[in-house]
């Protein structure tokens, strides 16, 4: 990666921390569980991730030694993701401003950070598994806000868990067909990584099969 | 070799974090974790000056001595605080051995008190009670008196989109030394009534 787009991506994750730290958009995003766990969260995890490019080469090489096909980041953000995803955390999260420091702290560096330079070192099954994991957690949990009879945050009303649920369930399926597609017709970068060489498909695989000559 | 050192160290420490974040995964909610909470560790309640029904000023340390059973209402509520009502009214029923030997008390505080004067509250027993003994309405004096008492029973109050309020709706069993000890859902009333009737066994 050039030094210039570093520069402009953590430049950009700045900027976008302080859009999210300002008190009227952090209280409009808080106000609603949609919003906190669609947008806001979400958003806390791309200044990580965008954070990531910022990461001293150097430094990243070191810790992919302790990270091989990025298990370790992945065991991170998820515990730290399954702890956000607590109905009583996303509660703290609005009345208790230790816990909404930690959200902000946990999301950007324990989550969207190392998971991006993890995602570079997994390979096509690990990539996989967590992508199925996710579409499986969006429609898991958008099912039990959608069908659960009462309130499972007391900050928030009974339809806005319904509506996260709804929205839950479509974003599961969106990713669910996105995937699908790519698999099908298109190419995840990663599957050629995983495989040995000779079985890639645009260099060694040619002569094995004995690919056209052009 | 060291990402599985790596891992296995996250895997427990994130296990021990999240089976502490949910009370060795029994409290997922907030209103599980108030529940756990108050059985472990009880509360004391604070001694909050309130308006009765009658328009008669008391405090809540008055209620020391007897079992007090408390909900948290707004008159104007068409969801929960009619059912609270009408559990308040069986619990009038199941427990009037203890409420007529003055062991036992229900104690309806009202979230609102701007609105619910002490005629309103009136009005609101007045819809439910099937005796008149042993249930007061009231409300608290001033707002820092309400602020203390919404922290110390843990009750959440937020404005819904009909100009009313969701709050979470529980009966709440004080202990006569004015410790907040247990917490019954709504719909459970012969629970609480058993609960009652077991602790002030003898």
């Amino acid at each position: 990666m050039t030094a210039r787009l570093q520069h402009s991506s953590a430049r950009g994750a700045l900027v976008l921390l302080l859009v999210l730290l300002a008190p009227p958009i952090r209280h409009a995003l808080e106000s609603s569980m949609t919003t906190q766990m669609l947008v806001q969260i979400p958003l806390l995890i791309t200044v990580g991730v965008l954070l990531s490019a910022a990461v001293p080469a150097r430094i990243n090489a070191a810790m992919g030694a302790w990270d091989h096909r990025g298990i370790t980041g992945l065991v991170l953000a998820s515990f730290v993701g399954a702890f956000w995803m607590l109905p009583r955390s996303l509660d703290a999260a609005v009345t208790d401003p230790r816990f909404d420091i930690a959200k902000y702290l946990s999301a950007v560096l324990l989550i969207g950070l190392p998971f991006a330079l993890s995602w570079k070192r997994m390979g096509f099954i690990v990539r996989g598994v967590f992508l199925l994991e996710l579409i499986a957690t969006f429609f898991r949990l958008g099912w039990l806000y959608l069908i659960w009879p009462d309130r499972l945050c007391n900050n928030f009303l009974l339809d806005d868990q319904q509506r996260l649920g709804r929205y839950m369930l479509l974003i599961g399926a969106l990713l669910f067909f996105w995937i699908t597609i790519k698999l099908m017709w298109g190419r995840l970068d990663s599957f050629a990584e995983a495989l040995p060489p000779a079985f890639s498909p645009d260099t060694g695989g040619r002569h094995l099969y004995g690919g056209p000559d052009v | 070799m060291r990402t599985l050192l790596a891992s296995l160290v996250l895997v427990l420490s994130g296990g021990v974090a999240l089976s502490t974040a949910t009370d060795h995964f029994r409290a997922f909610t907030t209103e599980a974790a108030r529940r756990i909470a108050v059985l472990e560790h009880p509360v004391d309640v604070p001694a909050v000056s309130l308006e009765t029904e009658t328009g008669a000023r008391l405090d809540l340390a008055a209620f020391r001595g007897k079992w007090l059973l408390v909900d948290f209402v707004y008159t104007r509520c068409p969801t929960y605080c009619t059912t609270l009502g009408s559990e308040f009214a069986q619990l009038q029923s199941s427990l009037a051995l203890p409420l007529a030997q003055h062991k036992v008390q229900l104690l309806s505080v009202s979230f609102d008190p701007e609105h619910d004067t002490p005629q309103r509250l009136a009005e609101y027993l007045q819809r439910f009670r099937t005796s008149d003994s042993g249930w007061l309405a009231a409300r608290p004096v001033d707002q820092d008196g309400l602020a203390l008492l919404e922290k110390s029973f843990g009750i959440t109050v937020i404005p819904d989109s009909f100009g009313g309020y969701t709050h979470n709706a529980a009966i709440h069993l004080v202990d006569p030394h004015g410790r907040l000890v247990e917490i019954f859902d709504v719909g459970n009333s012969s629970l609480a009534a058993q609960a009652v009737m077991r602790r002030i066994a003898p």
